[in-house]
C-alpha cells in the first residue's frame, strides 16, 4: 500500500525560506500563547503585540532592525569550526556542525558586521541561538576577537548582542579559553577608549555571562530575558528550594546592579544611536 | 586508614600482604625481611606501572583525593612567611578562596588560591572550594594590591566550579569572573597559575589567567566536569568515564592542545603521597619562572600574555 507510506521525510524548508513564508502563517507567542500573524510579527519587530514578549530572533533580524536601510558589510563570514578534540557523543561533532550549517544557513553561532546606525559607524557582533544553542566555541571567540581588532583599527564602537547557553561542550577547554581571549581583547578595546556596548538577550548564561557579556562600558538587556551564570535548574538542585519568581530575569539583574538599563526592542536603535552620539562628541 | 581508589586495589592487596607478613614476623620472631623487601619492591613496581597507565577518569579521581594538599598547605610548605588577607571590601570574606602576601626564598609574592576543607566540617566551611562572587572580588583586590607594590602573583586552582547559588547570582557571579579575566590579562606584574586539583570551568579560569599556566600531573581542567557533561549529553551521570575521555581534560591533553604551558610531575601515587616533595617541586618552578619573567619588560610581558590566550582556538577559514 504505497500511498500509506511517506516517501519524503521531515520538513526541508530552510530557515531562510521560512522567513519569507506566505501570508496566513501563524505562530504562537511562547509567553501568552496567543496566535501571532507572521507579517505582524515582522512589522512589530518580533515582539508579541499582546504581552510585549520579545521573541527570540537571530543576527539577520537584529541587523535588519539596527543597521540603516539594512546595509552592512559582513566581517569574517567564512570562519568555521574545526574539531580539535575529535568529539563524539550521541553523534560526531563534525556531523552536528554539518547538520547545523544545513539547518540554519549559518557558519557558526555568531555573525559580525560593520554598518551605520543613524549615520554613525558601528560594528555589531550578534549571536544566533539556532546554531547549537548559540554556544561559544572557537569561532565565536575568534570572530569577537577579530571584530574588536577591527574596531580598534578603525576606531568604531562595538556592540555585542549575546544570546547563548554558554560554552560549547564539544570544544571543551578550547571553548573555555575563548572566555579568556575575548576578555583580554576587551581590555585592549577599553585601553583604546572605544565604546563597548553589551546587549544581553534571552538567554544569556554560563561562560558568555562570565566573560564578554558582562564587560560592557554599558550592559543593557531586552526585557524578560534569562540572564545568569549558572542555569536555574542547577541552582535549584544545589540549594534544594524553589527559586523566587522573576529570578535571573533582566529586571532582576537590573535591580541587583549589573545592568545599566532595560530597553524595549522598539527603542533599541534610537537609544543605541544616541549613546554612540554622546560618546562621539 | 587512607582513602584508596578501586583501581588501586592491587596496591592495597600488596600492602595488606606486607602487613600480614610483618605481623607474622613479629609474632614468631622469624626473620622475614627478605620477603618483605621483595613484596615492597613489587609494590613499588605495581604502583609505578599503575600510575603510568591511568585513564582520564582515574586522573579525575586522583585530583579529588580528600588528602591532596590544598592552597594553605602548599603555602605552609613552601613559604617562609605568610600574612593572610581577608575580604572583598564590599560584601564579606569568602572562605573558598584564600590569599595573602608570602615570601618564597626571601622574595615577596601574592599567593591566591581555592581552598577546600580537610574534614567534613571544614569542607562545609570552605564551601567545597566553590567560590562566590566575593571570592573572585577578593582575589582581584589582592592582585591589584600586588600590582601596586610590584609583587608577582601566584595562584593555585582547585575547584569543582564557581558556586551555583541564589546569592551568587544576585551578587553577579558572572560579572565577578568576567572582571577577573579582563583585569588579569592586563595586570602589570608576572602571574603564575597552577592547577593543583580540579580545574572546573569559569570558576577555575577566574584566577587562571597567567604568563605561565601549569597543571600538576594528575589534575584536570576543562569547561565542565565529566559528570555534568555526561548528564547533559547522555542525560545520565553514568557516562562520566566516557565524558572524561571526550573532554580531553588531563594535563597531557591540555599541553598537547597548547592550552597550558607545562606539566608539573607529582610524587608517585599522587601529590597526597608526599605533599612536601610536591610543594618543593612547585616552589622550584616558581623560583625558576620568576627569575626569568622579571627580566622581561612588563608591557612586553602583558602583550605576550594576551597574545598567548588570543591564539587559543581552532578555526577554519
Amino acid at each position: 500500500m504505497a500511498w500509506f507510506k511517506r516517501d519524503k521525510k521531515g520538513i526541508f524548508t530552510s530557515t531562510e525560506d521560512k522567513l519569507e513564508a506566505p501570508d496566513g502563517i501563524w505562530d504562537k507567542c511562547p509567553s501568552c500563547k496567543k496566535p501571532l500573524h507572521y507579517q505582524e510579527q515582522v512589522d512589530n519587530l518580533y515582539i508579541c503585540q499582546y504581552c510585549n514578549h520579545h521573541l527570540r530572533i537571530g543576527s539577520k533580524e537584529y541587523f535588519e532592525i539596527l543597521f540603516d536601510e539594512n546595509q552592512f558589510k559582513e566581517l569574517f563570514p567564512k570562519l568555521r569550526s574545526g574539531d580539535p578534540l575529535n568529539f563524539t557523543d550521541s553523534k560526531k561533532y563534525t556531523d552536528r556542525l554539518e547538520e547545523s550549517y544545513k539547518k540554519t544557513g549559518l557558519n557558526d553561532a555568531i555573525r559580525s558586521a560593520h554598518g551605520k546606525i543613524e549615520g554613525q559607524d558601528l560594528v555589531i557582533a550578534c549571536m544566533d541561538f539556532n546554531f547549537i544553542g548559540g554556544s561559544m566555541g572557537s569561532v565565536v571567540g575568534e570572530k569577537i576577537a577579530r571584530s574588536i581588532d577591527y574596531c580598534i583599527k578603525n576606531k568604531i564602537p562595538f556592540l555585542m548582542i549575546s544570546k547563548s547557553g554558554g560554552a560549547r561542550m564539544m570544544e571543551a577547554a578550547f571553548s573555555l579559553m575563548q572566555m579568556a581571549k575575548t576578555s583580554a581583547k576587551l581590555a585592549l578595546l577599553s585601553k583604546a577608549r572605544i565604546p563597548y556596548i553589551s546587549l544581553l538577550t534571552d538567554p544569556t548564561t554560563g561562560g558568555v555571562t562570565a566573560s564578554y557579556a558582562m564587560l560592557g562600558d554599558i550592559n543593557i538587556a531586552e526585557p524578560g530575558a534569562l540572564i545568569g551564570f549558572a542555569g536555574p535548574r542547577v541552582i535549584k538542585e544545589t540549594i534544594k528550594r524553589d527559586l523566587p519568581k522573576g529570578f535571573q530575569t533582566s529586571e532582576f539583574v537590573l535591580e541587583h546592579g549589573f545592568l545599566d538599563f532595560i530597553v524595549d526592542r522598539k527603542e533599541l536603535k534610537a537609544k543605541l544611536a544616541s549613546f554612540i552620539r554622546m560618546m562621539a562628541n | 586508614m587512607d582513602t584508596s581508589f578501586d583501581f588501586e586495589k592491587p596496591i592495597a592487596d600488596l600492602q595488606q600482604e606486607i602487613e600480614k607478613v610483618t605481623q607474622i614476623a613479629q609474632k614468631t620472631s622469624v626473620d622475614m625481611s627478605a620477603t618483605v623487601k621483595e613484596l615492597e619492591s613489587k609494590l613499588e613496581k605495581t604502583r609505578a606501572e599503575l600510575y603510568k597507565n591511568l585513564t582520564r577518569w582515574q586522573k579525575v579521581q586522583i585530583s579529588r583525593h580528600p588528602e591532596r594538599p590544598y592552597t594553605l598547605q602548599f603555602i605552609e610548605l613552601m613559604c617562609d612567611d605568610f600574612i593572610e588577607l581577608h575580604g572583598d571590601r564590599t560584601v564579606k570574606d569568602d572562605k573558598a578562596i584564600v590569599g595573602g602576601f608570602a615570601t618564597i626564598n626571601g622574595e615577596t609574592v601574592m599567593v591566591i588560591g581555592h581552598q577546600k576543607g580537610t574534614n567534613t566540617k571544614l569542607r562545609q566551611y570552605r564551601n567545597f572550594g566553590m567560590a562566590n562572587p566575593e571570592g573572585y572580588r577578593k582575589a582581584l583586590r589582592l592582585m591589584k594590591l600586588a600590582e601596586k607594590f610590584n609583587k608577582p602573583v601566584v595562584t593555585f586552582i582547585d575547584t569543582p566550579g564557581a558556586f551555583p547559588g541564589l546569592e551568587a547570582e544576585e551578587r553577579g557571579q558572572g560579572e565577578a569572573i568576567a572582571r577577573n579575566l579582563l583585569e588579569m590579562s592586563v595586570l602589570k606584574v608576572p602571574i603564575l597559575c597552577f592547577v593543583v586539583g580540579e580545574g572546573a570551568s569559569g570558576g577555575a579560569l577566574g584566577i587562571g589567567i597567567g604568563d605561565k599556566v601549569y597543571m600538576l600531573e594528575h589534575t584536570w581542567y576543562s569547561v565542565i566536569s565529566p559528570e555534568s557533561c555526561s548528564s547533559i549529553l547522555w542525560r545520565s551521570w553514568e557516562f562520566k568515564e566516557k565524558a572524561a575521555e571526550c573532554l580531553k581534560l588531563t594535563a597531557e591533553d591540555m599541553l598537547a592542545n597548547k592550552l597550558i604551558d607545562g606539566i608539573i610531575p607529582e610524587p608517585l601515587g599522587g601529590a597526597h603521597h608526599d605533599p612536601a616533595l610536591m610543594a618543593q617541586t612547585i616552589k622550584n618552578q616558581i623560583l625558576k619562572d620568576l627569575s626569568k619573567l622579571k627580566k622581561v619588560a612588563i608591557d612586553k610581558l602583558v602583550d605576550q600574555r594576551i597574545e598567548k590566550f588570543c591564539s587559543m582556538g581552532v578555526v577554519q577559514e
